[in-house]
């Protein structure tokens, strides 16, 4: 509890590691190829942003994780451990009562409006601990009193009923029953893309104390940029269905290595720059037969002949300036290949 | 004599009344509150605004969807009260609007010729191959090309991007001097964003209409805006050439936006930014004075909250309804607030959570 204390403390070892996580949807086209063998770790204290456009998977990688599958499953894989557990190799039993919402907790896209709408939130909020740790009402309901607090909600509000918060109010409150039962990891699904300005900046405030305060691990997945940056110490970068970089915030948002971070963050309209944004040209391709190369290629203003021909595996990038090895910099380009990059980088 | 302008709004309210029981009036939602503004020939506006705050009343009422509640909407020199529905048809044969979802705003089951040929069916172009030709230049101007690959589509069989290409095609089809776009973008990724701005852009200079974004974000509205104005709470706040009012915020509240943004930089994830508390007020019952007053930094007790604050202006077209801007004021913290730091909106971060 001691290292808590000390704001945005890492620790090394890896929380979550996930390697080659897959899953695939059946439709009547075929397999759509949402998440195709994904891997990342995220330390204990770290805030992880997997970063990517509508449609590039990135929704799926938290359900594949939190195993929240659709009916239309066509496969899904990969060897997921949460510190020592290999939470992948538990029954679905074993892995909702010992992992979701007491280890993992999952805040989905527009969860406010999920909330139940004839019982009090304060109710809601004590829930998890009711449910799964068997706490009698009377202290989970003091818990859910003090995370009320943590997340910027007037005590009384747990008399009301969510149509009596506004949308970010209700945002908190859900943030407030993810983190009652006080998780390692909170994975956050676009937690504020339905907010306003301030009620967004309010709330990633929020969020950024209590990674301080708690050392809670998170995994933001966002559209959003500019929002990425308010929490994140580590981006992946997702396009069609794989991880493209992944590196640390300061050399994401400074100086990434894949072509596509370079376009995306010029593509970023920003206040206080009077350079126009530029939008990339093209679009993604169909994750039902994703190209054979590099599923960027046909975009890309740097492909050579090879980008075309095979996918690049996921290495470590950064080149000589970094111990290209050692540091957790890795991109799927061909131009950082050890023995391609050279010529062309 | 000085062009009229396109549309002049003057002292517009709409109101939404409140019943009880089905008669008994019990109040109204003041939604557009006093909103007072010329757009001239030829120009790109946007409103800027949360949720709430009225744009989107706003918005219809300009329209025509809502009869304001008092004040009016001249359009070239006419007043939209006065008009009766044939020519209020005719109005909104002038108007093109473009809508937030894409998706929503295409009739599913109409493949893109069908959507393109209501409007002017309904506007009693009845000759076949002239609705066939407009059609097609409308998909060349917002480059869905080769036509005939989207003529037979339907709005699923397209990408978001493309859809809203469609809507941007459908608004401009009568050929209309006023576009309104209702978050055009809001849906989209960054990437497509650009490009549908881009676009936007591009045929409003061409044509040279007057485009009227409705938005609230403020970190795309300087490359594709002249002119901003600030909503809160049914009122407008704040009203400049777009970089001086990104570069220069004078209205605390748009000071409070612009320091909520950020730009991408590793740096935004160890500092908290500064939010005013509370939310936007109820427009039922709205604060007394000033209606940013109870969230607002730099309030004067005794005259903020109850005087409302005129439209002060305290540089060359720059407007701020704000008691700080009062020039017969002799309030010692008026300077300290309008210059440096504070005002240019780049305030943002303060505390640094990692210390």
């Amino acid at each position: 509890m001691q290292s808590s204390l000390q704001g945005g403390f890492v620790s090394g070892e890896p929380l979550l590691s996930v390697e080659d996580l897959t899953l695939h949807y059946r439709t009547r086209g075929g397999a759509v190829r949402a998440v195709d063998g994904v891997s990342f770790d995220v330390k204990r204290g770290e805030a992880l942003v997997i970063l990517g456009e509508s449609g590039c998977g990135k929704s799926s990688l938290a359900r594949a994780l939190m195993r929240l599958l659709p009916r239309n499953l066509a496969h899904h894989s990969g060897r997921v451990w949460l510190g020592e557990t290999p939470i992948s190799e538990l029954s679905d039993e074993r892995f909702r009562r010992e992992v979701q919402w007491s280890r993992i907790a999952l805040v989905m896209q527009a969860s406010m409006n999920a909330l139940n709408p004839v019982v009090k939130v304060g109710e809601q909020v004590a829930e998890p601990l009711r449910e799964l740790k068997r706490w009698p009402r009377r202290r989970a309901i003091e818990r859910a009193a003090e995370v009320f607090q943590r997340v910027g909600l007037p005590l009384d509000f747990m008399a009301r009923y969510p149509f009596e918060l506004s949308g970010g109010m209700r945002q908190r409150a859900v943030l407030a029953m993810a983190l009652v039962a006080e998780p390692e990891l909170v994975i956050l699904d676009e937690p504020t893309s339905a907010l306003d300005v301030l009620t967004q900046a309010a709330i990633m405030n929020v969020l950024k104390e209590i990674k301080a305060e708690q050392g809670t691990s998170f995994i933001l997945i966002t559209h959003d940029v500019a929002t990425s940056s308010e929490l994140a110490d580590r981006v992946a970068l997702m396009y069609a269905g794989e991880l493209v970089e992944a590196c640390s915030a300061a050399r994401f948002f400074g100086e990434p290595a894949h072509p596509y971070s370079r376009l995306l963050m010029k593509s970023v309209p920003r206040l206080h720059e009077r350079e126009r944004p530029r939008a990339i040209p093209g679009q993604p391709p169909s994750l039902l037969d994703p190209p054979t190369g590099c599923r960027f290629a046909a975009r890309c203003p740097d492909r050579f002949a090879r980008c075309a021909e095979s996918p690049s595996a996921f290495v470590p990038g950064g080149g000589a300036l970094e111990g290209a090895t050692k540091s957790r910099h890795r991109v799927r380009c061909w131009l950082h290949e050890p023995n391609e990059g050279g010529g062309h980088g | 004599m000085a062009e009229t302008p396109l549309v002049e709004a003057q002292g517009l309210h709409t109101w939404f009344e409140l019943r009880q029981w089905g008669f008994l009036r019990v109040g109204a939602v003041r939604a557009v509150d006093d909103v007072s503004f010329t757009l001239a020939r030829g120009e790109a506006v946007a409103f800027v605004g949360e949720s709430g705050c009225g744009k989107s009343t706003l918005v219809r009422t300009l329209l025509g969807l809502h009869r304001p509640t008092l004040g009016e909407v001249r359009f070239e020199g006419v007043s939209l009260a006065g008009l009766k529905s044939a020519a209020l048809k005719a109005y909104r044969a002038r108007v093109g609007y473009v809508q937030q979802d894409p998706f929503g705003a295409l009739p599913p089951f109409l493949d893109v010729r069908r959507i393109l040929a209501e409007p002017l069916k309904v506007h009693g172009v009845s000759d076949r191959a002239e609705r066939e030709r407009r059609i097609r230049a409308a998909l060349a101007e917002v480059r869905l090309t080769p036509v005939e690959e989207y003529l037979g589509k339907f709005p699923h069989m397209l990408s978001g991007g493309q859809q809203q290409r469609v809507v941007i095609a459908r608004a401009l089809i009568l050929e209309p001097a006023l576009v309104i776009a209702d978050e055009p973008v809001s849906m989209l990724d960054a990437s497509v964003r650009v490009e549908i701005l881009e676009l936007l852009q591009g045929i409003q200079r061409r044509r040279g209409l007057t485009l009227a974004f409705v938005t609230h974000d403020l970190t795309t509205v300087r490359h594709y805006a002249e002119r901003i104005f600030v909503l809160y709470a049914g009122k407008v706040v704040e009203s400049a050439p777009v970089n001086d009012l990104l570069d220069a915020p004078q209205h605390p509240y748009t000071r409070a936006l612009l320091a909520a943004l950020s730009d991408p930089d590793a740096a935004n994830a160890t500092r908290l930014r500064e939010v005013p508390g509370g939310e936007p007020p109820s427009l039922i019952d709205p604060p007394a004075g000033c209606r940013f007053h109870p969230r607002c930094p730099s309030a004067m007790p005794g005259l903020c909250d109850r005087e409302v604050p005129p439209d002060f202006t305290p540089r060359p077209g720059h407007r701020a309804a704000c008691w700080l801007h009062d020039p017969g004021a002799e309030d010692p913290n008026h300077s300290i607030i309008i210059d440096g730091r504070q005002a240019s909106g780049r305030g943002g971060p303060v505390h640094d959570v990692s210390q």
